[in-house]
């Protein structure tokens, strides 16, 4: 018990004293899990719409697919990226291991999933009539998805949040991918499993509480946009 | 739908190219050093790197796992200078051609570690090999880090020197894991351990655990330096690796390596060995 007040002692200290090595990790973890955030919504967006509207051969078997992709273990992502990157491998030439660049391909692979799995079923929850009204007032079938996603921009949003939550939090992709180098790939999660490693619980558990904090920042950042002006 | 399709593709190849130019830093510039948990975790790393990168130019990336994962991403061509502290393992790497110019750099020592109370009664034990043995016969709980790194294969070493042969026993424990953590499940379950003085210095207020066996030749913890062989992967970092492996055993890198720790723990945590035969260490 002594140890928690100790990390959230080493914690307010981390944090008001500015210290430069710990901001940096910070916002390398925002930068990181940003990024990769950012490009699975787009991928997982227009994939999942698309799948969500579209008819065709196979689709639920490409749906349990991607509902099984939600829970891909980062470890194994870790992995298959590593040797994809390894400078003997097949994208050895763009010699982007231990790159916050691989980190971020890493995240978007683990968050993708998450993101497209909730707007396929937030689309897919749409009432289908909605769909033949917007079309038969004249929308194009572009302005037809942007309405839907409107629509759903609850659920999407929260698709968003998840994905972000599925990799701010994530370590073993990370620290395979990303090396854990001091000052370059070293992240919040990374950072933790080290410090914990050389028995430095404190600095741990502090590391801990920044991530709880930043995670709960950006969360609310998002709610704030997703509950505003909130029908009903 | 199509012009939906073809914006996305577009801001997607223009993130990707983004990417992956920000973090391009010009080629050869970069040195993978793959070592073992215990140079990270002693802080040793962190002293020495920024020196030699201010001086140099270069940009060090040290990747931190055991001897035996090392000397993998060595033979694959992965990593261009390893640290690493498994003798036997390394010989044969170099026999083996994967790696050049192998270099005595330090050494420590490892001891075995236990409670207080020591059921087994190993404490004062003069060899590493009769503290084993007497592990065994009480049948005492024994964490080993079961990860083939370099603490792990002395500890085979040492097994297999009293010809005992632990795996599947009862009171032996495979954690699969780094030092540090090791030595926290061996606290925490009240067992014994082998572990590099280093991490057992740096880790010793939290953990309990007292030092029962030291001093024995056969404890003795060698870090050598290997230059993967660039005849072998062309794509090595040659030049960097030479220069870091340089920077290691020269006089003012091996003064600092001398003297740290001895701040914070009262005791050097490595003795600098450059130049020196393995023979003659320990005398």
């Amino acid at each position: 018990m002594e140890l928690f007040l100790d990390g959230i002692k080493k914690a307010l200290e981390l944090i008001f004293s500015f210290d430069p090595e710990v901001l940096g990790i910070t916002f390398l973890s925002l930068k990181i899990s940003g990024t990769a955030t950012l490009i699975s919504m787009f991928i997982g967006m227009s994939i999942g719409v698309a799948v969500a509207l579209n008819n065709f051969f196979g689709k639920r078997l490409i749906i349990s697919l991607i509902n099984t992709g939600m829970g891909l273990p980062p470890v194994v992502v870790g992995l298959f990226v590593t040797i994809m990157l390894w400078r003997n491998g097949p994208f050895g030439f763009m010699e982007i291991l231990y790159t916050p660049t691989a980190m971020i391909i890493a995240q978007a692979i683990i968050a993708t999933p998450i993101v497209m799995g909730i707007t396929l079923a937030a689309i897919q929850h749409l009432p289908e009539n909605l769909r033949l009204q917007i079309l038969s007032l004249g929308a194009t079938r572009l302005q037809m998805v942007w309405l839907l996603i409107k629509e759903a921009r609850l659920p999407l949003l929260a698709a968003v949040m998840a994905g972000f939550g599925g990799v701010i939090s994530e370590v073993g992709a990370s620290i395979m991918v990303g090396g854990n180098i001091k000052g370059y790939s070293r992240v919040l999660t990374t950072a933790t499993v080290m410090e914990t490693g050389k028995g430095n619980f404190d600095t741990a558990i502090a590391l801990g509480i920044i991530l709880l904090i930043l995670a709960f920042t950006v969360n609310a950042i998002l709610t704030s946009i997703q509950q505003k002006q909130r029908p009903r | 739908m199509n012009k939906l399709f073809n914006s996305i593709v577009i801001v997607l190849l223009v993130i990707l190219i983004a990417g992956i130019g920000y973090a391009q830093t010009p080629q050869q510039k970069n040195i993978i050093l793959a070592t073992t948990t215990s140079t990270q975790d002693s802080g040793l790393l962190d002293e020495l790197i920024p020196v030699f990168e201010k001086k140099t130019g270069y940009f060090v990336k040290t990747i931190a796992v055991g001897s035996g994962q090392a000397m993998k991403m060595g033979q694959k061509g992965e990593a261009d200078v390893l640290l690493v502290h498994s003798p036997d393992a390394e010989i044969k790497f170099v026999a083996e051609n994967y790696g050049v110019n192998r270099r005595l750099v330090m050494h420590n020592d490892f001891i075995i570690l236990g409670m207080a109370a020591d059921s087994a009664k190993i404490k004062g034990t003069k060899s590493a090999g009769d503290a084993f043995k007497k592990i065994a016969a009480a049948g005492s709980l024994f964490i080993s880090r079961g990860d083939k790194s370099g603490t792990h294969a002395k500890e085979m070493k040492i097994w297999n020197g009293v010809g005992i042969n632990p795996e599947g026993q009862k009171w032996y424990q495979q954690t699969g894991l780094g030092m540090g953590n090791t030595l926290g499940v061996a606290a925490e379950k009240k067992g014994y351990t082998l572990a590099d003085r280093g991490t057992y210095l740096a880790m010793k207020k939290n953990l309990g655990l007292d030092i029962l066996v030291e001093g024995d030749a056969a404890l003795l913890n060698i870090y050598h330096i290997i230059e993967v062989n660039p005849a072998k992967w062309p794509k090595v970092n040659a030049a960097g690796s030479k220069a870091f492996a340089d920077f290691m055993v020269a006089p003012e890198t091996q003064a600092v390596i001398k003297t740290f720790g001895v701040d914070k723990f009262g005791s050097p945590l490595f003795f600098p060995d450059a130049g020196k035969r393995v023979d003659d260490l320990g005398k």
